[in-house]
C-alpha cells in the first residue's frame, strides 16, 4: 500500500467513529427534546458531572478503569479474528474468582492477597473467554453466540454461589460473600478517590498496544486476525494464537471483576455486575480495537456513566436516559461500519491503487 | 466597595427586603435537598410515595429539591449522595430505602459532617453513628385500623386476604391492625396471610392474590413494595381491595374501598422549616428520631370508593375521631395470638409509639398464617 491509500485507510479510521458520534449524539438530542428536556442543557450536564470538577474527573476516570479493561477483552480477541461480547460474564467470574482467593488467603500479607487475587481473577476471566474462541475455532461454534450466552451462566454463577456455599449469613438484605477485611483491600491513588484499578487499566492497555505493535507475537496475530487461511498457509500455529490473544482479553476483564471486588465493594455479590462488562463491548467498538484508542474512550465513556444522575437531578429524566444513550450510540456504531469502504474518497484512492498495481504487472 | 454597601444597605433596606420576599431566591442560594429511592419514582407504592413528599417541597421558596430514582442499595447509593452534595452543592439528603443506611449513609456522613442526613425506618446507634445522621419514620397502625373497619363493614363473606412481603415487626403491626379494625365491626371475621418472601414480586403478588380470591376471601389488601397488583387483582376478580403505602383507587375504580398512606409532604416540609430556621441534627436542634402518628399527619386513610356508604363513612369517622382524642386504642387487651397464647393482657393496653411493638412476633387469632415462615 502506498502512503496515499494508507492515509485513506487512515482517515477512515477516524471518519467513520466520528460520523457514529455526531449521529448518536444527533439522535439522543433528539430524544431528550422529544421528552422535554433541552439537548443542549442535557450535554452541558453530561460535561459538568463527567469533567466539569476534579471531583468531576475523578467520576469519570473511577469508570473509566473497568472500561479500559473490559475494552480490552472485545478488542485482543478480535484483532485475532474472534468477536466476543462475552466481557461481563469474564467480568463476573473474575470478580468471584478473586474474592474466593482472597477470602482464602486473608492470613497472608495483603499485597500477597491482593496478587493471588489479581491473579486468580485474571485467570478466571482469560478461561471464560479463551472457551468461546476455542469452541469457534476447534467446534465452529459462533463465539458472539457462545459468549453472550456465558454471560449468563456466569451471573448465574455468581447469584448461586453468593446465595449458597459463598453466603455470608450477615448480608441479610443484599445476598453477598463474607467481606475482604479493609486492610486487605485495593488502596487509592494518594490524594484522590480513585483506586489503582485505574492504573491495573492504563498499563494494560499500553502492554497490549506494545504486544500488538511492536512484537512479533502481535504481528502474527493480526495475520491471523486478517486471514486466518493465509496465516496457515504460513505455518503459524493458529490456535495457540487465537486462544492466547482471548485468554489476555478475558484476563483483563477478569481482572477488571478483582478491582470491582477488591476496590469498591469488598465482596462479591450481584452488586458486581453493574454492567461495566457490556459497555466495555460499546468502548471496543468505538476504539475499533485499538489499545491506545481505548484509553480515550473509556475515559469520555466514564464519563458518560457518571453523568446518569445529574440527568436526573437537573433535568428529571428518567433514571434509564443514560442507558438509552448507551444503546443509540452502540447502533449508531454498528451501522457505521456499513460504511467501511464505501466512502467514496477512500474507495477511489483504493480503486486507482489496484489499477495502478494491475497496469505495472501486466 | 464597602461604603457602597453600607449606603446601600442604609438608603434601600425597605426596597432590598421587598425585592427579597418577591423575588424567588436564585438557585444557588436555596436549600439544596436530595432525595435517593431505592425503586422506580411510579411505583404507586413506597416510592411514589416518598416522590410525592419530595414534590411538595416545590412550593416552599427556599427550598431546590432533586432526586435520583432506582438506586440500587449498594455503593452505587453512596456515589450518587456524594454527587448530589458536590455536584449540586446539597445540604440535606434524604435517603429513603431500607437498606441505604448501613454503611452507605453512614460512610457519606462521616466524610460530610456539614451535611444533614435523614433515614427512613433505619435504627442508630448512639455512641457508634455519625452525629449528622437522623430518623424519621411514621405509626400507620391506625390508619390501618381505620382500613380494616371498613374492610370489615363491606365484606359479605367476613373473610379477607393479605398480602404480605416478609414477616417482620413492622408487617406484622399492619396485619394485625388491620384485623382489628375488622374485627370492631364484625367479631366473626377472619383472615388469611399470604407471605411473598420479598418487597416487589409482583408475579407472586398475583398468584396470592389470585389463590386468596379463589379460597372465598372477599376484600384483599397487602404490604408489599407497592400493592398496586393485588389491587388490580382484586378488581378483575370482582371483589374488594384496600390500599397501602400510596392512593391506589385508580387501579380500581368498582372495588376500592381505601387504604392506609403515607402523606410524607408533612414530614418533609417540617424538615426544610427547620433546617431553613437553622437547626440541625447534629448539635441536637433537630431530634434524632422524628416519628408521628395519624394525629400528626404523617400517615392518612385513601379516599373512599363507591362502595363504602355515607353511613359506613360516617361510623369510621367517628372511630378515626375517638383514635384522635385517645378515648380508643388499637392495641387493647385482651388480645390473643393464633396459638392461643395472650399477647396483651385484659385492662391493659400498648399505645402506638411504644417500642415494644417493633418486637411484635405474632397474629392475632381469626389470622390464618405463619410468623414463622
Amino acid at each position: 500500500m502506498t502512503s496515499q491509500a494508507a492515509l485513506s485507510s487512515r482517515l477512515e479510521a477516524v471518519i467513520i467513529p466520528f460520523t457514529a458520534i455526531v449521529a448518536a449524539l444527533t439522535l439522543f438530542g433528539m430524544f431528550c427534546a422529544w421528552v422535554g428536556a433541552s439537548p443542549a442543557g442535557v450535554y452541558a450536564s453530561i460535561y459538568k458531572a463527567g469533567f466539569g470538577s476534579w471531583y468531576s474527573w475523578q467520576n469519570s476516570l473511577l469508570r473509566a478503569a473497568p472500561l479500559m479493561l473490559c475494552g480490552l477483552a472485545t478488542a485482543l480477541p478480535a484483532r485475532a479474528g474472534i468477536i466476543t461480547v462475552g466481557n461481563e460474564g469474564a467480568f463476573v467470574v473474575g470478580g468471584l474468582a478473586s474474592a474466593a482467593a482472597g477470602l482464602a488467603t486473608l492470613q497472608a500479607p495483603a499485597w500477597l492477597c491482593l496478587l493471588v487475587m489479581a491473579v486468580a481473577g485474571g485467570v478466571a476471566g482469560g478461561l471464560w473467554i479463551a472457551l468461546s474462541a476455542g469452541l469457534q475455532y476447534y467446534r465452529g461454534i459462533n463465539a458472539v453466540i457462545s459468549s453472550l450466552l456465558l454471560n449468563y451462566i456466569g451471573i448465574a454463577l455468581l447469584l448461586q454461589l453468593v446465595e449458597g456455599p459463598m453466603h455470608d449469613p450477615g448480608s441479610l438484605n443484599f445476598p453477598a460473600t463474607y467481606p475482604i477485611p479493609e486492610s486487605h483491600q485495593l488502596g487509592h491513588i494518594p490524594g484522590s478517590r480513585i483506586h489503582y484499578g485505574l492504573v491495573f487499566g492504563v498499563i494494560a492497555c499500553i502492554v497490549s498496544w506494545f504486544l500488538l505493535e511492536r512484537t512479533v507475537w502481535g504481528m502474527k496475530v493480526k495475520i491471523v486476525g486478517g486471514n486466518g487461511r493465509a496465516a496457515k498457509l504460513v505455518g503459524l500455529p493458529l490456535g495457540t494464537l487465537v486462544l492466547t490473544a482471548s485468554f489476555l482479553g478475558g484476563a483483563c476483564a477478569g481482572l477488571a471483576g478483582m478491582v470491582e471486588v477488591a476496590a469498591i465493594h469488598g465482596r462479591a455479590s450481584q452488586a458486581i455486575s453493574a454492567g461495566y462488562g457490556y459497555v466495555g463491548i460499546l468502548v471496543a467498538f468505538l476504539s475499533r480495537q485499538s489499545p491506545l484508542r481505548i484509553l480515550v474512550v473509556s475515559v469520555i465513556l466514564g464519563a458518560v456513566l457518571a453523568s446518569g444522575g445529574i440527568l436526573q437531578r437537573d433535568h428529571e429524566l428518567p433514571d434509564a436516559t443514560i442507558t438509552v444513550f448507551e444503546g443509540i450510540a452502540f447502533l449508531a456504531i454498528l451501522a457505521s461500519e456499513a460504511l467501511s469502504g464505501r466512502i467514496s474518497f477512500v474507495r477511489s484512492v483504493i480503486k486507482r491503487e489496484a489499477r495502478e498495481l494491475a497496469d505495472a504487472k501486466s | 466597595m464597602k461604603r457602597t454597601a453600607g449606603e446601600n444597605s442604609q438608603t434601600s433596606r425597605r426596597e432590598f427586603l421587598a425585592a427579597m420576599a418577591a423575588a424567588p431566591l436564585a438557585a444557588q442560594d436555596r436549600l439544596a435537598i436530595g432525595f435517593v429511592y431505592n425503586g422506580p419514582k411510579n411505583d404507586l407504592g413506597y416510592n411514589q410515595a416518598h416522590v410525592e413528599g419530595k414534590l411538595a417541597l416545590k412550593a416552599v421558596p427556599y427550598v431546590r429539591a432533586f432526586d435520583e430514582a432506582n438506586v440500587p442499595e449498594t455503593v452505587s447509593v453512596e456515589e450518587s449522595m456524594r454527587d448530589m452534595i458536590h455536584q449540586d452543592g446539597a445540604r440535606v439528603i434524604f435517603a429513603t430505602s431500607y437498606g441505604f443506611l448501613d454503611p452507605f449513609v453512614l460512610r457519606v456522613a462521616r466524610e460530610s459532617p456539614d451535611v444533614q442526613f435523614f433515614h427512613c425506618g433505619g435504627s442508630y446507634r448512639d455512641g457508634s453513628d455519625p452525629a449528622n445522621v437522623g430518623i424519621y419514620f411514621g405509626f400507620i397502625d391506625e390508619v390501618e385500623y381505620l382500613a380494616g373497619m371498613t374492610a370489615g363493614l363491606v365484606s359479605r363473606t367476613g373473610r379477607l386476604g393479605f398480602v404480605a412481603a416478609k414477616p417482620i415487626p413492622q408487617v406484622l403491626r399492619n396485619i394485625n391492625s388491620f384485623m382489628l379494625g375488622a374485627r370492631s365491626v364484625n367479631p366473626s371475621v377472619t383472615m388469611q396471610v399470604v407471605f411473598t418472601g420479598d418487597w416487589v414480586l409482583p408475579v407472586r403478588e398475583a398468584e396470592a392474590s389470585s389463590s386468596l380470591a379463589d379460597q372465598g376471601v372477599d376484600v384483599l389488601t397487602g404490604h408489599t413494595g407497592s400493592p398496586r397488583v393485588i389491587v388490580q387483582v382484586a378488581e378483575r376478580r370482582n371483589i374488594f381491595a384496600t390500599g397501602y403505602q400510596f392512593n391506589q383507587s385508580m387501579l380500581a375504580p368498582r372495588g376500592f374501598l381505601t387504604g392506609a398512606e403515607w402523606a410524607w409532604a408533612v414530614v418533609y416540609r417540617r424538615y426544610a422549616e427547620m433546617i431553613h430556621a437553622g437547626k440541625s441534627v447534629a448539635n441536637g436542634t433537630i431530634p434524632r428520631r422524628v416519628t408521628g402518628t395519624l394525629k400528626d399527619e404523617f400517615c392518612q386513610l385513601s379516599p373512599f370508593g363507591p362502595a363504602v356508604t355515607a353511613e359506613k363513612r360516617e361510623a369510621i369517622a367517628r372511630a378515626k375521631q375517638r383514635l384522635l382524642d385517645g378515648s380508643q386504642a388499637v392495641y387493647r387487651g385482651p388480645l390473643r395470638d393464633n396459638t392461643g397464647k395472650t399477647v396483651v393482657p385484659a385492662g391493659s393496653s400498648i399505645r402506638i409509639e411504644d417500642p415494644a411493638l417493633d418486637q411484635m412476633n405474632w397474629l392475632l387469632e381469626g389470622i390464618h398464617g405463619e410468623v414463622g415462615t
